[in-house]
C-alpha cells in the first residue's frame, strides 16, 4: 500500500532532524493558523496563490529564495561546526549525517536559492523594463513557480521523512547507483530536480520569449536595459542546457528503477559519461546565476553614478560571448581524470578566454563610476563589495583553469572557497543589490537604509572571515567533504572559518531585521514618486507597486536609458503633463492551474521515492486532468475598463505630478 | 601537507606554476581593485571638485585598452597552461637515472590497497618508497570513484572502476608524507588517508624484502575479503600472491566490490541491515 514507506523512516531517534522539522513544521503552522484565522485564507488564494501576474510570481520566487537560503545556511552552519571541532574526533554529527547535510546544502544553494532568486528578479523585473504588460506565457509562468516550490517542498521532506542524498550535490555515479546508494536519499534528490527543472525550463521558455517578442513600442534590442540582455543571455543558457540535466538524471532513475547500466560498473556502464554530461549542463549553470546578477550590476552602477551604462555595446557584445563561451569549458571540472595533456590544455585555455569578456564587464563597470556623481546607498554598497569580491574569486578561477595548479587544488577546499568566492561574491550580492534596489517598485516603501548597511557589512567582513581561510586550508592539502581530520594545523583556520559563518548569521539577522522595520515603518519609507533612486529605465516610469496592467499606456522609446530622457526634457520630450487617451485593458485571468499542478506534481513525486505506484498514477493522471482543464477553458481574459483605468492611473499621475512639480519649483 | 612546501620535482614545478600564475594576474587586479576604491571614492556625490560627466558613456580608445588587458594576460596564461599541462601530465614518465618503481593503487571501500607488483608485496593503507627514484602509479577502483593524492608530492589523480589512471611522482628527501582521498566516496570517506614512508634505496629494498616473506598473503580469494566496505582500516602488509591482482580488477575479471549495507535509513530494503 505504501512502497518502501515504514515508520522506521521517520527518524525519531535523531534529535537534531527532528528538533529541526518540529520547528519548520510548527512555524508553518502557525503561519497557516494566522492566516485562516486573519480570514487573509481567500485573500492568499485570489491575490498570489492562483495569481498570473507577472510581478506577483517573481515576489513569490524571491520569497522562496530567502526562505530556503535559512535552510541552506543552518547546513553551512552544521557543517562550519563539525569541522571546528572534528580534530581526532567524530564530532557531533556522524557521517551518514555529515554527508546528508554537505549534499543538501549544495543542492538548495544552488537550485533553491541562487536560481528562484535571480528568475524571481527577472520575473518582476524585465516586463517592466520592456515597458509591456506581461510577460509572453503567465500561466506557465505560474506553473513554472509552483514546480519550483514542489521541488523545495520533496527535499525539505526528506528531512524527516526517509533521508537526503549522502553524493555530494552532484550525484556522480557509481556512488549514486542502487548498489552503493540503497537509499531514498538519491531519489529525492532526482525526483525533486527533475520537478523543479521542468519547472526552471519553463521558465526559461517564458522569459526568452518575452525578451525576444513582448517589447514595447520602439524598444528595439540596443535600446533594451543590461539587465534584459542578460536575462536574455540567462534564459538562452537555460533553455540549452536544463534539458541536459534532465536528460542526465532521467538516465541515472533509469539505471536506479529499471535496472539499466547507463553509468553502473558492471554491464558496460561508464561513469564518466555522467561527469561530462553533468557538467555541459552544470558549467553554463554558473553562467545561468551569475549573468542576472551582472545585469543587475549594471543597473545599479549606472543609477547610483547618475550616468548612462560605460560601453553599452561592449557590455552586450562581452554577455553574448560568456554566454556561448560557457558550453565549451565543461571539462575543467575534471582535469584530474586523466584525459591527456592536449585536451587538458585546449580545456584549460578555453576555461581562461572566459575571463576576458568577463574583465571587460569589471573595467566598463569601473569607468561607469568614472565622472558620475557616486550615492553610496546599500545596492551601491553591495555592487561594489561585489566587484572587489569577484575579481579575487576570478582570479583564484583562472588559476583553478591552469591544468597542473588544479592537480593539487582539485577537489581541495581552495576549490569550496573559490566557487563560494565567485557565488556568494557574485550571485548572492547580486541578488541582494538587486532585492533592496527593485523592492520600492514593489511594494512602494523603501527598505531601512542603516540596518541594510550593518546586513551588508556583516555579509562582506564573515565572507572574508569565512572563505579565505579555507583558500589556506587548500595550500595545506585539506580536501573538501571531510567529516573528521587527524591533522592539527587545520583546526585553527576551521575556528576561524567557523567565526566567519557566524558574522554572516549576524548579516543574515540583520536583513530579517530589516525587512521586520521597514514593513513597520512603511509610511515613513513610502516612496510616492515611483522612482526612489533617480533611475533610468522604464520600470521606474510606473507607479509603486504598479498597477496590475504595469503601464496604463505603453511608453514609446526613443533611445536607451528609455525613462531618463522622458524625465530630462533638454534630451527627450519631456514628461506629458496631457491626460492620455485611455483604453480598456485586458490582463490574463487569474488562474489555479499551477498550484494544482504541484499539488499533482508532490504527490507523484513523494510516491515515487517511495514507490507508491497507484499514488504516482492519481499523481500523474491528476496533473494531465489539470492540463485539460485549463486548455479547454473558454475565459481566459478580464477586462479592466478605460474608466477605471483612468482612474488609478489618474491617481497616480496626480501624487507624481505634485511631487515632481514641488522638485522643480525648488 | 602544505603543497607549498613540496617534497619531489612534480610537486615543486606545480607550486612554481601556481605562484607565477598568481603573479601575473596580481598585475592585473591589485591595479583594478585600487581603481575601484580610488574611483568610488573620488567621484563621492558630495565630492564637487571630481570632474562631472553626466552623459559620458563612451570612449573608444579605453574600450581597445579594456579589452586589451584582460586578453594579453590570458595569452600569457595560455601559454602556461599549454606548456605546464604538457610537461606535468600525469602520465608522463620522470626522466631519471634510476630505475622506475611500479606501484598499483586501487580505492576500496574504504581504504586503499597498494600492490607492488616487482616486490611481490601489498600494503593496505601506507605506501614506503625509495627517495630519489620515479614512482609509476597505476591506479583503479574497486567500487565507486576517488582520488589520489599526496599533497607534497603533487598531482592529484582519479580512480575509476574499470579504467586505469597514471600518475608519474618522486620523493627527493627520506621523510614521512601524507597521504589522502581527495574525491568523496561514502561514509568511510574521511579516514582513507595515508603515512608515505620515504625511505633511502637501499633501506626500501630491504623493506621490500622483508614484507615479501610475512606470513599473510594476498590472492584473489583474502581480496574478497579485504574488499568488503569497512571504515578506520589500519596499516597491513601482504605478500602478493597473485601478481596479476591489480590487472584482475582493472580489467573487470573481478566484480566490483560490494556496497555498503547503508544509506538505508528507513528504508524498508529487503536483506539490508541498517549501517547504525
Amino acid at each position: 500500500m505504501l512502497g518502501k514507506l515504514t515508520w522506521a523512516a521517520i527518524p525519531f531517534d535523531q534529535p537534531i532532524p527532528m528538533i529541526a522539522s518540529g520547528v519548520v513544521a510548527l512555524s508553518i503552522l502557525a503561519v497557516l493558523a494566522w492566516v485562516v484565522i486573519k480570514g487573509h485564507l481567500p485573500y492568499l488564494w485570489r491575490e498570489w496563490i492562483t495569481s498570473v501576474d507577472h510581478k506577483r510570481i517573481g515576489v513569490m520566487y524571491t520569497l522562496l529564495a530567502m526562505v530556503m537560503l535559512l535552510r541552506g545556511f543552518a547546513d553551512a552552519i552544521m557543517m562550519r561546526a563539525q569541522q571546528s571541532v572534528a580534530l581526532h574526533s567524530q564530532g557531533f554529527l556522524p557521517p551518514e549525517h555529515y554527508d546528508q547535510i554537505f549534499s543538501a546544502h549544495g543542492t538548495i544553494m544552488i537550485f533553491f536559492v541562487a536560481m528562484p532568486f535571480m528568475i524571481g528578479l527577472m520575473n518582476f523585473v524585465v516586463p517592466l523594463q520592456l515597458g509591456v504588460r506581461d510577460v509572453a506565457f503567465p500561466t506557465l509562468n505560474s506553473v513554472g513557480f509552483w514546480l519550483t516550490a514542489t521541488g523545495a517542498l520533496l527535499i525539505n521532506i526528506s528531512l524527516v521523512v526517509g533521508e537526503f542524498a549522502r553524493t555530494g550535490w552532484l550525484p556522480y555515479p557509481p556512488l549514486s547507483e542502487l548498489t552503493y546508494s540503497p537509499g531514498v536519499g538519491v531519489d529525492y534528490y532526482l525526483w525533486s530536480l527533475q520537478i523543479a527543472g521542468v519547472g526552471t525550463l519553463v521558465s526559461g521558455i517564458n522569459l526568452v520569449t518575452t525578451v525576444l517578442k513582448v517589447r514595447t513600442r520602439g524598444m528595439s534590442y540596443l535600446r533594451m536595459p543590461m539587465f534584459c540582455w542578460t536575462t536574455l543571455a540567462t534564459n538562452l543558457l537555460i533553455v540549452a542546457a536544463f534539458p541536459i540535466l534532465t536528460a542526465t538524471l532521467a538516465m541515472l532513475l533509469l539505471d536506479r528503477y529499471l535496472g539499466f547500466h547507463f553509468f553502473t560498473n558492471e554491464a558496460g556502464g561508464n561513469m564518466m559519461m555522467f561527469m561530462n554530461l553533468i557538467w555541459t549542463w552544470g558549467h553554463p549553470e554558473v553562467y545561468i546565476l551569475v549573468l542576472p546578477a551582472f545585469g543587475i550590476f549594471s543597473e545599479v552602477f549606472a543609477t547610483f553614478s547618475g550616468k548612462p551604462l560605460f560601453g553599452y555595446r561592449s557590455m552586450v557584445a562581452a554577455t553574448m560571448a560568456i554566454c556561448i563561451l560557457s558550453f565549451m569549458v565543461w571539462l575543467h571540472h575534471f582535469f584530474t581524470m586523466g584525459a591527456g595533456a592536449d585536451v587538458n590544455a585546449i580545456f584549460g585555455i578555453a576555461t581562461t578566454i572566459i575571463a576576458v569578456p568577463t574583465g571587460v564587464k569589471v573595467f566598463n563597470w569601473l569607468f561607469t563610476m568614472y565622472g558620475g556623481k557616486v550615492r553610496f546607498e546599500t545596492p551601491l554598497l553591495w555592487s561594489i563589495g561585489f566587484m572587489v569580491t569577484f575579481i579575487i574569486g576570478g582570479m583564484t578561477g583562472v588559476l583553478l583553469a591552469v591544468p597542473p595548479a588544479d592537480f593539487v587544488l582539485h577537489n581541495s577546499l581552495f576549490l569550496v572557497a573559490h566557487f563560494h568566492n565567485v557565488i556568494i561574491g557574485g550571485v548572492l550580492f547580486g541578488a541582494f543589490a538587486g532585492y533592496t534596489f527593485w523592492f520600492p517598485k514593489a511594494f512602494g516603501f523603501k527598505l531601512h537604509e542603516g540596518l541594510g548597511q550593518a546586513a551588508f557589512w556583516c555579509w562582506l567582513v564573515g565572507f572574508y572571515v569565512a572563505f579565505m581561510p579555507l583558500y589556506v586550508l587548500g595550500l595545506l592539502g585539506m580536501t573538501r567533504r571531510m567529516q573528521h581530520y587527524d591533522v592539527p594545523e587545520w583546526r585553527p583556520w576551521l575556528i576561524v572559518a567557523a567565526f566567519g559563518a557566524a558574522l554572516i548569521l549576524c548579516g543574515i539577522v540583520l536583513q530579517i531585521a530589516q525587512l521586520v522595520v521597514s514593513i513597520r515603518r512603511r509610511e515613513k519609507l513610502r516612496d510616492e514618486t515611483g522612482d526612489p533612486w533617480d533611475g533610468r529605465s522604464l520600470e521606474w516610469a510606473t507607479a509603486s507597486p504598479p498597477p496590475a496592467f504595469n503601464f496604463a499606456v505603453l511608453p514609446e522609446v526613443s533611445g536607451e536609458d528609455a525613462y531618463w530622457k522622458l524625465k530630462h526634457p533638454a534630451t527627450g520630450q519631456g514628461r506629458s503633463h496631457e491626460k492620455p487617451e485611455y483604453g480598456a485593458i485586458e490582463i490574463p485571468r487569474n488562474s489555479p492551474t499551477g498550484f494544482v499542478c504541484a499539488f499533482f506534481a508532490t504527490m507523484m513525486g513523494f510516491a515515487l521515492i517511495w514507490h507508491i505506484w497507484w499514488m504516482v498514477a492519481a499523481g500523474a493522471i491528476g496533473a494531465f486532468a489539470t492540463f485539460i482543464v485549463f486548455a479547454w477553458r473558454d475565459h481566459d481574459e478580464d477586462v479592466i475598463p478605460a474608466a477605471e483605468v483612468a482612474r488609478i492611473d489618474g491617481s497616480n499621475r496626480a501624487q507624481r505630478h505634485a511631487i515632481f512639480g514641488k522638485e522643480a519649483a525648488e | 601537507m602544505n603543497i607549498l612546501d613540496p617534497q619531489g620535482p612534480i610537486a615543486a614545478a606545480e607550486k612554481t606554476i601556481l605562484i607565477d600564475s598568481v603573479a601575473i594576474m596580481l598585475a592585473i587586479v591589485v591595479p583594478t581593485i585600487v581603481a575601484i576604491f580610488a574611483f568610488a571614492y573620488w567621484f563621492r556625490a558630495s565630492n564637487s571638485r571630481a570632474l562631472h560627466l553626466p552623459d559620458w558613456e563612451y570612449s573608444g580608445r579605453i574600450e581597445l585598452v579594456v579589452w586589451s588587458i584582460p586578453t594579453l594576460t590570458i595569452i600569457l596564461l595560455g601559454g602556461v597552461a599549454w606548456i605546464g599541462a604538457h610537461q606535468l601530465d600525469p602520465a608522463k614518465p620522470i626522466e631519471g637515472s634510476s630505475k622506475p618503481l611500479t606501484i598499483q593503487a586501487v580505492s576500496l571501500d574504504w581504504k586503499w590497497l597498494f600492490i607492488y607488483p616487482d616486490q611481490k608485496v601489498a600494503t593496505i593503507n601506507t605506501l614506503t618508497v625509495p627517495a630519489g627514484v620515479p614512482l609509476q602509479f597505476q591506479l583503479t577502483s574497486a567500487s565507486v570513484m576517488n582520488a589520489f593524492f599526496i599533497p607534497q608530492l603533487g598531482s592529484l589523480i582519479y580512480t575509476m572502476y574499470g579504467m586505469t589512471t597514471r600518475l608519474n611522482l618522486q620523493a627527493d628527501t627520506p621523510g614521512t608524507l601524507q597521504g589522502l582521498s581527495g574525491h568523496f566516496s561514502g561514509d568511510g570517506f574521511s579516514d582513507m588517508h595515508f603515512d608515505v614512508h620515504v625511505v633511502p634505496t637501499e633501506q626500501f629494498s630491504k623493506w621490500a624484502q622483508d614484507a615479501s616473506q610475512v606470513e599473510k598473503s594476498l590472492d584473489e580469494r583474502s581480496y574478497e575479503q579485504i574488499a568488503k566496505p569497512s571504515m578506520k582500516n589500519t596499516p597491513a602488509i601482504y605478500r602478493l600472491a597473485d601478481p596479476d591482482l591489480f590487472r584482475s580488477i582493472a580489467t573487470q575479471k573481478i566484480a566490483p566490490a560490494p556496497g555498503a549495507p547503508s544509506g538505508v535509513i528507513g528504508a524498508a530494503l529487503p536483506g539490508v541491515a541498517d549501517a547504525r
